[in-house]
């Protein structure tokens, strides 16, 4: 059981907050996704849950535990890294040994049984690797680290369509065979999106939406239809993100789609339509 | 099963549709045994919470049950417990929804009988 609190956490760095005063709780053995747009401050947040940094103000706790300093703390999580900090000449198999030596519970059979599955040839060096190989073989050292977190930034950097299909169905097999938390911050969302169970949204260093991902998709719609009738609809109602084709136009409502105004809509002829994560992050997140 | 994540049903709704229409469809026969939980997240590659909601509502139902430490099994009697929900839910979605735009419209009862039966031949 390892559950993490981020307590006031800000990082500035001279004038800019790369992060705002984020305080949150991860519970134990969830699958999150950290969404933000390039520069919201994701891999600053995953390097203080790491210890990479230290924060202007703020703590982090895991199990009540400050992770500052902290090694005890600091091997319960595994990082899996956007940036490639294993030293270039070792061959793959040399870093599986290596990282059991940091990680005690590495478990070399299924590594190598990854590697299989993967084709990944565990007497190549790292630096022979290519991208998307060097993204395989970093998500196997974290899937067989078994820390109680595992954190993977950007995993599938690289993969073709059919390893990238493979990697959440091993992902999902290794949660549920061992139960643990996993954070993975990505861009892809739309394929990740049902992999998640809840999703913690940055935008300018600031956390605006913790939600369950089924929450989060019921608290906004899509109305479609001739764009003076869907202007209509839109009347007193919260809404973001609009396109228009023509007469055409399609808008993000931003309320429960329990509260949808189906006898309005019948009588503008207008349509409903569910909204996409991806979409919907776009929308919440674009200035 | 199919699953549809481009539907404004929610995935774990579903999912427990797709398996009760793989019930009724004879493709999962009563006290035969449906896949795991597990399965069903790799398969489909949906958060295993999400798979195991759709599979409670369907043990909640008493359309399947659990056998511990085996795994999952439809339960006898599964079959007429779903026509009965569908039957109740098309009452509720379409006979309901039917009489009051009948209402609206003014047609009579002796017309949507009509209706019906044109509709049956067609």
């Amino acid at each position: 059981m390892s559950v993490i609190e981020v307590k006031n956490l800000t990082k500035d760095y001279g004038n800019t907050k790369a992060l705002d005063d984020i305080s949150f709780i991860l519970e134990p053995n969830k699958i999150y996704g950290l969404l933000g747009r390039n520069g919201a401050g994701k891999t600053t947040l995953l390097n203080f849950i790491t210890n990479k940094i230290f924060p202007t103000k703020g703590d982090i706790t895991i199990d009540g535990d400050r992770v500052f300093e902290n090694d005890k703390a600091l091997n319960t999580i595994f990082y899996m890294m956007e940036k490639n900090l294993y030293p270039e000449d070792l061959k793959v198999k040399e870093i599986f040994k290596w990282t059991k030596e940091y990680y005690t519970l590495f478990d070399m059979e299924y590594a190598n049984n990854l590697a299989n599955k993967f084709e990944l040839n565990v007497n190549k060096r790292v630096k022979n690797l290519s991208t998307g190989y060097t993204s395989i073989f970093k998500a196997i050292v974290a899937m067989a680290s078994n820390a109680d977190i595992i954190i993977f930034d950007e995993p599938v950097l690289g993969l073709d369509a059919n390893h990238r299909n493979m990697f959440y169905k091993e992902l999902i097999a290794n949660y549920s065979e061992n139960p643990k938390t996993i954070i993975i911050s990505t861009h892809l969302i739309e394929e990740v999106g049902a992999v998640l169970e809840e999703v913690i949204i940055l935008r300018d260093g600031k956390l605006i939406e913790k939600k369950s991902v089924e929450e989060l998709l019921a608290s906004a719609y899509i109305i479609t239809g001739e764009a003076s009738k869907v202007d209509e609809y839109l009347k007193e109602k919260n809404y973001i993100g609009e396109e228009t084709i023509g007469k055409f136009k399609a808008v993000t409502v931003l309320d429960s789609i329990y509260d949808k105004n189906e006898a309005l809509a019948k009588e503008l002829n207008l349509d409903f339509a569910k909204v996409e994560l991806q979409k919907l992050f776009i929308s919440l997140t674009s200035s | 099963m199919i699953l549809n994540f481009d539907s404004e049903k929610p995935i774990y709704i579903q999912l427990s549709e797709a398996m009760e229409d793989d019930i009724l469809k004879g493709i999962f026969e009563e006290e035969s045994q449906v896949p795991s939980t597990t399965e069903i997240s790799i398969s489909f590659k949906i958060n295993p919470a999400t798979a195991g909601k759709g599979i409670n509502m369907l043990v909640d139902e008493g359309i399947l049950y659990k056998k511990r430490g085996v795994g999952m099994f439809v339960s006898t009697g599964a079959k007429s417990k779903i026509h009965q929900k569908r039957k109740n839910a098309f009452y509720n979605n379409f006979i309901l929804s039917l009489m009051d735009e009948a209402s609206k419209l003014d047609i009579s009862m002796e017309e949507i009988v009509n209706m019906i039966e044109r509709g049956k031949r067609k």
